[in-house]
Parts: C-alpha cells; sequence; structure tokens
C-alpha cells in the first residue's frame, strides 16, 4: 500500500490522503489501493509483468479491468502460482495506457469482456510469472556461483539445494532484472497448483468496505469542476440550440458547453450543475427517429421473419423436406425487449487539459485503450500525449467497454476549461435513457418431430438489430452477427436438419453487448426444446440427453446439475423444477431452478448451476459469478424498456426495477466441474440458463407458456 | 452557514438549504464513499446514518439534519473495522463493490436496532439494490456479524483443479 501511495504522488499530480476515519480531509486524491496505476519509479522490471521490490514485495501488474467479476485477483494468482511468491506480498498496479501504447502494446488487450480476461491472457501470464521465477534463481546461483539446477525457489525464497544457503526473492530482483528472460518455460499443471485454484481473497475488498475513493465518481484534483449533462432524448439527434441564461445565473455555475448532441452545465458541485442542467431550455433537432416506438420497433422485425433470401447462420440437412414429412410439427414466436445495463456507477469520466499539452483522463473503463482512443481523438491530441488513469468499476456488464461515448464528452467539456479538471457524472435519468441496449429480438422457431418424438429438424429466424454493426462492424461476415445467431448458430444438439437465418433489423436504439451477448437465444432455444420434450411426452432432461453426443462436454454438466438438484426425485407441494443448459463464452452450464407461482408471482426458491471451464482460477470469485448471475437475470422476468416519440419512456429505478433482496432465492447451489485442457470464462456463462430453466419449472407449475418478456399479468396464472 | 455534525466532527458548509446531505458529503466535505445511484431514494447507495436511523441522503436536505449526528461509511471502522465489514470482508460480499457502503450503513443500522435479525427482518430493512446480486453474500454477512451461526466462508484452501489441498 505504501509504494502505491508514493507512486502516485510521484507522478506529481496529487497528495495521496487518508480520509478516512471521519476525517474530513480536503485534501486530493486519485483512486489508490488496489487501483494504482503503474509506478515510474524506475524499479527494474523483471518481465513487463512483475516487479519485485527489495523488501520482497511482489506487485503484479493488471491489464484488464476489475468491476466486480474479479479478475483482478484471478490475473494476479496465476502470475503468482508460477513465480511461486508469497501470496501475502502481492500487490497490484493496473497498466498505464500510454505506457502500453509506447511500448507497442506489450500488455496484450486491456479489452474486458466476454468473459476473456483469464481465458484469454492465462498462457503469457503464467509464462511471464514462470520467467520471473527462472532469472531469480539464475541470479541467486550466479551469485552463490553454483548451477541454477541445483536452486529451487518457493514462497519467496530461493534456496541451494546442498549447501541449504536461501536468499529471498528481493534481494536478488535487481540483478534478476538484468537477466534476459527466457524463452522457453515449463509451466506447471493444475493439480500442482498452490496459489491458483484457491479461494484467495479479493485484494480490492477492504477498500469495498471502507467507502476508500476507489470508483471513476470518486476522483478528487485540484481546482475541480463538475459537470452535469443532457443528451437529446431522441438517438441520433442533434442540439439545435440552447438558452442557458437562466442556468448561468445560477449559483456556483461556471459555465454551459455544447456538444453535438449534448449540452453541459460546468458547476463547483454536481448537483449545482444537475440543478442547473434542468433550467436549460434547448431545442433538439430530433432527426427523423421523432416518431419511432415499440410498435414500429415490432413491425420492422416481422418484416424481418417474413423476408426471402435471408442470410443463412447454419444451414445443414434439409431442413424444409425434414418439416414437410415430419409426423409433427412445433412452431413457436419468443420475443425479448431492449434492457439498459444500468450499472450502479452512473457514466463518468473527469478530463484535464493541462497546461503542458498534455492530457489526463480517469474513466471507469472496460477497455483503456480503447478509452485513451477516443480521448485522444476528441482532444485532437497525439496518443502519446494522453494518458488514462483506470478505476475501478462500479459496475460494467458491457456498457462500458466498445461505446466511450462518456469519455469523448469529458473531453470535450474540459476542452472549454483548459488548466482544470472537469468531473463529468451522468444523473441516473441520463444514464437509463442514453444507454447501448440488449437488443430487443423476435424469434421464430419450428421443428419436426418424427413418429418416435425425436427432433428430425428445426428452422429459426433471429430478427434483431446487430450489436456488431454498431460496434465492430469489421466483425460481420455475410450478413451474419454471431452475437445475434448464437446458441442456434452453435446449438450443441445434434438435430439432422438444421437451419438458421438471420435478419439484420437495425434500428435508432443503441444496441451494445449486454452480460453474455445474444443471451435471448439460450431463453428461446432451450424453452422451445421443453415445448418440443412436451409434444414428444418425454421428461425434458432425457429428452436433452439424447440429443447430445457422448463427449459433449455440456452432456456431463447437465447431468451435474441435474444430479445436485434431485432430479426427478419429489419435491414440496406447489414446487416444480425446470432445467436447461448452453454453452458459451467458452465454458459448458446446466441449470436446475425450483419455483412455485402463487397468485401470478413467480417466487424461485432454488438454484443449481453446474459449469465445466476447463479450470477453476478462484473457486469462491467463480461462486460469486453463478451468484449473481441468477438475481442480475432474474430482473429479466419483469423489466423492459419502452420506446415512445423515439425515446427511451423509463428513467430511473421506480420504473426500470432491479431485484431486490426479497427476490434472491434461498438457495443457489454452485456446481463446479472442471475438467482441464482449455480454459472457460465464468461472468458470464452463468447468464444464459437462469431465464429458460426459471421458465421451463413456470411452465412445469401452470402449464403456461411464456414465450414474450417481461412476464404480464396474468402470464403465469394457471390456465 | 450550516453546522453539520458528521462522524463526531462539527464541520460548518456555506450551501443552499436544499442541497442532499449527499453532495454536501461528496463535493463540500469530499467524503466520497458515500455514493450517488439514482438520486430518487430507490436504491439505497446514499445511506448514511442519522441519529442511528438510516436514511437516503440524496433526498435529505442538509438542512434537516443541522445539530443531528451523521454517520458515514468513513466514519465506520476509523480504527478499526466493524463486525459489519468485518463480516463482509470474510464473507467475500462485494463485487462491483458500489453499493457497499449503503448497504453496510443499512445493516449497521438494523443490527442496531436488532441484534439477531431474522431473514424477514433482512428482508424488510435491506431495501438497497446492488446490480452484481451479492444479496444472498448480504443475508449471511448480517448473520455473521450478528454472531448466528452461518454456513462456513467457502474455505480458502478449496482446490477444484485435482489439486491437493
Amino acid at each position: 500500500m505504501n509504494a502505491i501511495v508514493k507512486s502516485v504522488s510521484r507522478r506529481g499530480f496529487l497528495k495521496a490522503s487518508a480520509a478516512i476515519g471521519g476525517g474530513l480531509a480536503l485534501e486530493f486524491y486519485a483512486p489508490a489501493g488496489a487501483l494504482a496505476q503503474m509506478a515510474t519509479d524506475g524499479q527494474p522490471e523483471l518481465t513487463h509483468w512483475v516487479v519485485i521490490y527489495p523488501d520482497d514485495r511482489v506487485v503484479i501488474r493488471i491489464a484488464r479491468s476489475e468491476m466486480g467479476q474479479g479478475s483482478l485477483t484471478g490475473l494476479a494468482q496465476l502470475v503468482a502460482e508460477e513465480l511461486d511468491c508469497d501470496w501475502s506480498k502481492v500487490a497490484t498496479e493496473f497498466v498505464s495506457p500510454n505506457e502500453h501504447i509506447r511500448r507497442k502494446r506489450a500488455w496484450g488487450s486491456m479489452s474486458t469482456g466476454g468473459s476473456a480476461g483469464v481465458r484469454t491472457s492465462q498462457e503469457y501470464l503464467r509464462k511471464s510469472g514462470a520467467a520471473a521465477r527462472e532469472m531469480l534463481v539464475s541470479a541467486a546461483a550466479t551469485q552463490w556461483n553454483v548451477p541454477a539446477s541445483e536452486c529451487t525457489a518457493a514462497r519467496s525464497w530461493i534456496t541451494h539445494g546442498s549447501s541449504g544457503r536461501k536468499v529471498s526473492y528481493g534481494k536478488v530482483a535487481a540483478a534478476a532484472a538484468k537477466i534476459e528472460p527466457p524463452k522457453d518455460v515449463k509451466l506447471r499443471d493444475a493439480k500442482d497448483w498452490k496459489i491458483a485454484g484457491k479461494s484467495m481473497r479479493r485484494l480490492e475488498i477492504a477498500d469495498k468496505v471502507t467507502g476508500k475513493p476507489i470508483f471513476g465518481v470518486d476522483v478528487v484534483l485540484p481546482n475541480m469542476l463538475m459537470a452535469s449533462i443532457v443528451q437529446c432524448p431522441v438517438f441520433l439527434g442533434k442540439v439545435k440550440s440552447v438558452d442557458s441564461a437562466a442556468a448561468e445565473k445560477m449559483r456556483g455555475v461556471k459555465g454551459v458547453v455544447k456538444g453535438d448532441n449534448f449540452v453541459a452545465v460546468v458547476a463547483d458541485n454536481w448537483w449545482r450543475a444537475n440543478q442547473a442542467v434542468k433550467q436549460l431550455k434547448v431545442d433538439w433537432d430530433t432527426g427523423q427517429y421523432g416518431n419511432a416506438s415499440d410498435e414500429t420497433i415490432m413491425a420492422s422485425f416481422r418484416e424481418g421473419l417474413a423476408a426471402s433470401d435471408l442470410p443463412k447462420a447454419r444451414d445443414v440437412g434439409d431442413c424444409a423436406a425434414a418439416l414437410a414429412s415430419a409426423a409433427k410439427v412445433v412452431e413457436a414466436e419468443y420475443y425479448s425487449p431492449y434492457l439498459s445495463h444500468a450499472t450502479m456507477e452512473p457514466m463518468t469520466g473527469t478530463a484535464w487539459f493541462k497546461d503542458d499539452g498534455t492530457l489526463d483522463v480517469w474513466t471507469s473503463t472496460q477497455n483503456a485503450e480503447a478509452s485513451i482512443a477516443a480521448a485522444s481523438e476528441t482532444a485532437g491530441l497525439p496518443l502519446e500525449k494522453v494518458e488514462v488513469h483506470k478505476t475501478m468499476l462500479g459496475g460494467g456488464f458491457g456498457r462500458r467497454g466498445a461505446p466511450q461515448d462518456y469519455v469523448r464528452q469529458c473531453v470535450t467539456i474540459a476542452k472549454q476549461f483548459a488548466g482544470r479538471p472537469v468531473k463529468m457524472i451522468w444523473s441516473r435519468e441520463e444514464d437509463m435513457q442514453h444507454g447501448f441496449y440488449r437488443p430487443a429480438s423476435l424469434v421464430k422457431m419450428k421443428a419436426g418431430l418424427d413418429a418416435q418424438g425425436n427432433v428430425v429438424a428445426m428452422h429459426t429466424v433471429v430478427a434483431c438489430p446487430s450489436i456488431l454493426a454498431l460496434l465492430r462492424p469489421e466483425a460481420i461476415a455475410k450478413g451474419i452477427d454471431t452475437t445475434a445467431v448464437r446458441s442456434f448458430s452453435d446449438s450443441n444438439y445434434t438435430i439432422p436438419s438444421q437451419r438458421v437465418e438471420y435478419a439484420m433489423k437495425n434500428g435508432h436504439v443503441p444496441v451494445g453487448f449486454w452480460r453474455a451477448p445474444g443471451l435471448q437465444n439460450a431463453y428461446y432455444r432451450e424453452c422451445f426444446i421443453d415445448e418440443l420434450a412436451a409434444a414428444a411426452g418425454k421428461d425434458p432432461l432425457e429428452f436433452r440427453l439424447a440429443m447430445m453426443k457422448d463427449d459433449d462436454r455440456n452432456k456431463a454438466v447437465l447431468r451435474a446439475a441435474a444430479k445436485a438438484a434431485g432430479w426427478g426425485t419429489p419435491l414440496a407441494p406447489g414446487v416444480h423444477r425446470g432445467i436447461a443448459q448452453a454453452d458459451g463464452f467458452g465454458s459448458y452450464t446446466a441449470m436446475v431452478a425450483e419455483v412455485s407461482v402463487k397468485e401470478g408471482a413467480v417466487h424461485l426458491h432454488r438454484v443449481v448451476f453446474a459449469i465445466d471451464s476447463g479450470y477453476v482460477v478462484n473457486p469462491d470469485t467463480c461462486r460469486a459469478q453463478a451468484e449473481g448471475n441468477v438475481i442480475f437475470n432474474l430482473g429479466q422476468l419483469y423489466q423492459a424498456h419502452s420506446i415512445r416519440d423515439g425515446r427511451i419512456v423509463e428513467s430511473n429505478f421506480h420504473d426500470f426495477a432491479l431485484p431486490r433482496m426479497t427476490q434472491m432465492p434461498p438457495k443457489v447451489e454452485v456446481v463446479l466441474v472442471p475438467t482441464g485442457g482449455f480454459w472457460g470464462g465464468h461472468g458470464e456463462p452463468g447468464a444464459l440458463c437462469l431465464v429458460p430453466s426459471v421458465l421451463n419449472a413456470v411452465y412445469a407449475a401452470t402449464g403456461k407458456r411464456v414465450r414474450t418478456l417481461p412476464i404480464k399479468d396474468g402470464d403465469v396464472r394457471k390456465a | 452557514m450550516t453546522q453539520l455534525n458528521v462522524n463526531g466532527r462539527l464541520v460548518d458548509v456555506d450551501v443552499e438549504p436544499e442541497m442532499p446531505l449527499l453532495w454536501v458529503l461528496r463535493d463540500e466535505l469530499r467524503m466520497e464513499g458515500t455514493k450517488y445511484g439514482c438520486g430518487i431514494a430507490q436504491c439505497g447507495a446514499c445511506t448514511v446514518l442519522v441519529d442511528g436511523q438510516a436514511i437516503r441522503s440524496c433526498v435529505t436536505p442538509a438542512s434537516a439534519v443541522a445539530g443531528k449526528k451523521i454517520v458515514t461509511i468513513e466514519g465506520l471502522g476509523a480504527k478499526q473495522l466493524t463486525s459489519v465489514q468485518k463480516a463482509w470482508v470474510e464473507q467475500g460480499v462485494p463485487q462491483c463493490g458500489y453499493c457497499q457502503s449503503g448497504m453496510i450503513m443499512a445493516a449497521t443500522a438494523l443490527l442496531a436496532k436488532k441484534p439477531h435479525p431474522t431473514d424477514g427482518d433482512i428482508d424488510e430493512a435491506m431495501t438497497n439494490l446492488c446490480r452484481c446480486g451479492t444479496y444472498g453474500r448480504v443475508r449471511t454477512a448480517i448473520h455473521a456479524a450478528a454472531g448466528q451461526k452461518v454456513a462456513a466462508a467457502p474455505a480458502p484452501a478449496e482446490a477444484p483443479n485435482g489439486q491437493k489441498v
């Protein structure tokens, strides 16, 4: 911790402050603790990921962001495992995006999404730890003038076998840093792990129970001003003109900044800025979408479903012929609405144009490289003159990755106040009405069963706006957005004839990566499979197992969940089970939900979740992600954004409700069944099966299929 | 001038009488532990104690709490963590952590009133929103802080990859 505070002051901006214990400190501080940005104290690096100080403290650099998913700790565990250091001496610091670019992206991807933090960086992180260990051993061996092969390293100490001489890592770190890192290192087998694979306490947890200023909204800088904004209520609209006379007269107001599609008030206190925003008279050019509504969007989806010659995401067998000759055909249409991320910390960014021509930005970001690029472009400054300081994120869920709209805004605002830092915080209303929403989608599924009740064909048409078209157009191939067709295009069911078509129906509502992008499809598919099981008169578990290859990892996971849940065993009166399975984000999952329905309300009593992620780096964190996914996605049953007059209707938590304590099921059981040989994620896989397993249980309880979300009154009353 | 008693210290602030306590704490006193989440008393991220009661500081004018005892997250565990904070660490409650200052303040008020709360008491008192979904662990941690027996937190030695424990 001390080193970290030092590193902050070394940067020369700020004085670290101990604003705790009721001390009403008025000093300035930037987030410290687990959040420290790379020290520039000249302490030699062993590798670019590892710095060891003479007192044995180990600093492990983290390129990804921490938004509650726990990868800050997990990534550090992987490095520490191979380094074989004393875990109690480990601290972390965030890689500086500026330094990252100067060193030609030495730290790889800084993007934090797709449940990919651990699985896509584990190999180079472990190798880096192993290389550092070998360098330390080599330095000690040289010092003792013995062969390195006679020395061993463990828990931050190097020992020479025959003489028993010992030296700690810190004492040889400076010498080791001068050694060329080995090119080829051997990594440990997971069964020998001592630090990875264990439920190490999260490194930032102390900061999170004491109210430390670690989030983007918490940044405090000398002479800082505060900004609140209002954006054009209709997406893609613009500011025509603004009358800010009344606002500018208000106490504390320092100025008004007119952006392309927003107006900001800058004041000495955020509440004052926000009060003044309410007094702005903005004339908006709402553009061509001022009449868009749920109805126009639904009409466009319907048009998509009816279209011919749609791009095919999958086409095996002969779907048309198989459906024509099927003994029974089942058809259904499912719908899900737009949803916002609703991170508890609203979008925020602090920007400071310095007198020396550089720009510093502090922000809660899932992708610091995207942030620095957005800041540089908006400021018109080369990347080398921009630094982005990562803070902890008060939730991300995909909102704080690709778009970076809030970074552009805070830079635009601060540019008008050059020399002074300006912290912009969105009001909750702005946050909810200017998101990059989980796309609404309408999906039609049609399947054929033979006389024995086997599924012979399944034809799926997805009508859905494309996330990739908006945020990563280069990733679209042949008209297919993989996030829009996932779970159908890569379905693991061995149905002989399968056709998946995609109608890309992009509207004006911005869409984005929302925890487990494409997860609506797991809902549609797994509920429809349940419909097919019922049509075939078969048990939903056996029906699924019969359509899965024996070497399908998901088959074992489905069995594990069913076994742990006691599938088929008696339940309390009124309680019913539902089951679902899906893979995604590198992992294989299945879930059993126990539900009762009383007076049209769904009560979730128990959830059993099984996951095979190959390896488990921190079991407790993996469990926490599964628990969180249960409640996060339970919200899907009740949440919706509606569009009227081109704008989002809901504005705050009173009309876009998040689940509360009362809705948390008493039992969430997580069955970790890692089988090794691959690396899967945890942040999102747990999202896939919650809705379908619960709704399949609702069917078991009521005989009613919920094919449209959110659940409306009457949907789940017994027929 | 409004005089406030924050964490046992008296402080004079020159603000509009209607400025919510939240923004006095954050932007005037630079105590950033108390969070803004909704501004309409829905989410509880701004929860502080006023004379021992958990209140939503985003809708409480500073002038209304002049002379009353205000305790914020910075005032808890100044020297050492409180039993609530310790339980939060032991149970690994926070994920992103943004709502947790408010959760901890609400739990502190609940336990002061009801040292051994039932699940029903917890449901009633803990109306704070958590987007990450930490509710199960919040419940367990409150029981643990109350000295009630709870299922043990996952053992640190647990090793699922075929490791020897």
